[in-house]
């Protein structure tokens, strides 16, 4: 489906990404409807299956899920939520967290270690342990808690939306593993409009009003897309952002104060260069000189 | 020849500038990629990112010394506020009507304070990005940008230091490896020391 992996954009690079625009890339997408998924849980153990990932105990919390948040040897976490609806009934709502794979992603943005986090050209963002230096930049620049720390390795770790798989022409494993068909995966195109047409379907045939897609597009889309009961609230979703963007502080750290930083850094030096031509060392009088 | 500097004051001053500069450069490092390569020198970007928070403390460490031992020196007066009227004079070496001032000028004052508050800045908001998991999601990038300030404003401040302490004061740069300057250095940079310490 996405062939071969043509990188997008890399972390901490000075320069462009080779090759980046040389061909087009399709999009791919995941798309989960949360109005399908029973909670089962396959997904969690696919992942944790597929990528070999290491025993992790659960932690109880008088409810359905396996623990509070993704951990870095669990990429894939089942929220569950029990919401009170406006006519006072109760809902669960369960949502697949899992690394969002944004269009314009913060952590990369952060990332200061040169290929550490690599963007393919098929929506995918990928984080490459062998370059990661552990400084946790990636937490910061995340808008949806995703990347995690290994203290023992100290390298970051989060869904790859199962790169290996994707590469060679397979569906994630997650998808693999979904019983209710509430995973799909294909092209952001048409999981865009498959999304949308079960929007549409469910409100207009089941009454859920606010149905509908998110996909938010403050870090210009993401590859993996929810259909929600109720988009205007997402954050009933287990803590889903209403509208998630690369926070301000990330910007401005990698915008205006870099140029900032490196005109003050360059102008000092130059500064204090200009001033010893002009002014030279200052001089104790010559008749009291006895210099140690 | 007069004592400017104890061993014990030159041995934290060279301690708390090596560590400075271990941290300038590997902070430099994670800050643009087109300085990526320092960290490679250092030992590498993982080597680089273990080492930086603890040699960082030892920077703070030293800072702590220098507050305990020179607080009394490096409170501004009203010599120094006189003196600080006639900095034009100061910075085209036209020393010889400035107002006499103590053991620091202004300047240097200015530069212990400024370094002491930036590197609490730096220690807070570190110790911050040391464990950023422990921290509210939309606090966590506000330290990242809160800690870059602080530290490109302790840059510019270094540089300022480097220069008045090898280039401009001549016996400067001496004075803090040997410890001693001549008489006459004293009385012309810091008559009121000069006058305390030998009592003429």
């Amino acid at each position: 489906m996405s062939g071969n992996l043509r990188i997008q954009a890399i972390s901490g690079h000075s320069g462009a990404a080779p090759g980046a625009g040389t061909q087009r890339g399709e999009r791919v997408a995941k798309l989960i409807d949360t109005t399908t998924c029973i909670g089962c849980k396959a997904c969690e153990v696919a992942c944790v299956e597929w990528n070999d990932l290491s025993f992790r105990e659960t932690v109880f919390d008088n409810t359905y899920q396996t623990m509070p948040e993704t951990a870095w040897n669990y990429w894939n976490l089942i929220q569950f939520r029990e919401h009170i609806q406006p006519d006072g009934t109760l809902q669960w709502l369960m949502r697949k967290d899992q690394c969002m794979h944004c269009a314009e992603p913060g952590c990369l943005m952060a990332c200061p270690a040169d290929g550490a986090i690599v963007q393919y050209q098929n929506g995918i963002v990928d984080f490459q342990q062998d370059y990661c230096i552990g400084c946790q930049y990636c937490v910061a620049g995340c808008p949806f808690n995703i990347p995690k720390f290994n203290p023992a390795t100290k390298k970051m770790f989060k869904c790859t939306l199962c790169t290996d798989r994707v590469s060679q022409g397979l569906e994630p494993a997650c998808i693999k593993a979904c019983p209710t068909g509430c995973l799909h995966f294909g092209s952001k195109e048409d999981m865009t409009a498959l999304a949308e047409s079960r929007a549409n379907q469910l409100r207009e045939q089941s009454g859920y009003e606010n149905a509908g897609v998110y996909d938010p597009a403050g870090v210009g889309g993401t590859s993996v897309i929810y259909v929600l009961h109720d988009a205007s609230n997402p954050e009933a979703y287990g803590g889903l952002p209403r509208n998630p963007r690369i926070p301000l502080s990330v910007k401005l750290w990698k915008g205006p104060l870099k140029w900032l930083g490196n005109l003050a850094m360059i102008g000092g030096l130059l500064g204090v260069t200009l001033h010893y031509l002009r002014f030279g060392p200052k001089h104790v009088p010559s008749k009291e000189t006895d210099r140690p | 020849m007069i004592l400017r500097y104890t061993l014990l004051e030159r041995a934290i001053h060279w301690l708390a500038a090596l560590t400075y500069m271990y941290v300038l450069a590997t902070g430099l490092a994670f800050y643009s990629p087109h300085l990526y390569w320092v960290a490679g020198i250092l030992g590498g970007g993982p080597t680089s990112r273990y080492w930086h928070p603890w040699v960082a403390l030892v920077f703070v460490a030293t800072l702590v010394w220098m507050l305990r031992a020179w607080l009394a020196d490096m409170r501004i007066t009203d010599a120094d506020r006189a003196w600080g009227r006639d900095v034009k004079q100061y910075v085209r070496n036209e020393d010889e009507d400035l107002p006499p001032i103590d053991r620091f000028n202004l300047g240097q004052k200015y530069f212990f304070w400024v370094m002491l508050f930036a590197a609490a800045v730096l220690l807070a908001t570190g110790i911050a990005m040391w464990f950023p998991a422990s921290l509210p999601l939309a606090l966590r990038p506000f330290m990242i940008l809160l800690h870059v300030s602080a530290a490109l404003i302790t840059v510019g401040a270094f540089i300022i230091h480097v220069y008045m302490g090898t280039a401009v004061v001549r016996g400067g740069f001496t004075s803090i490896i040997r410890g001693e300057v001549s008489p006459a250095w004293a009385r012309t940079h810091h008559r009121l020391w000069y006058e305390r310490v030998t009592g003429k």
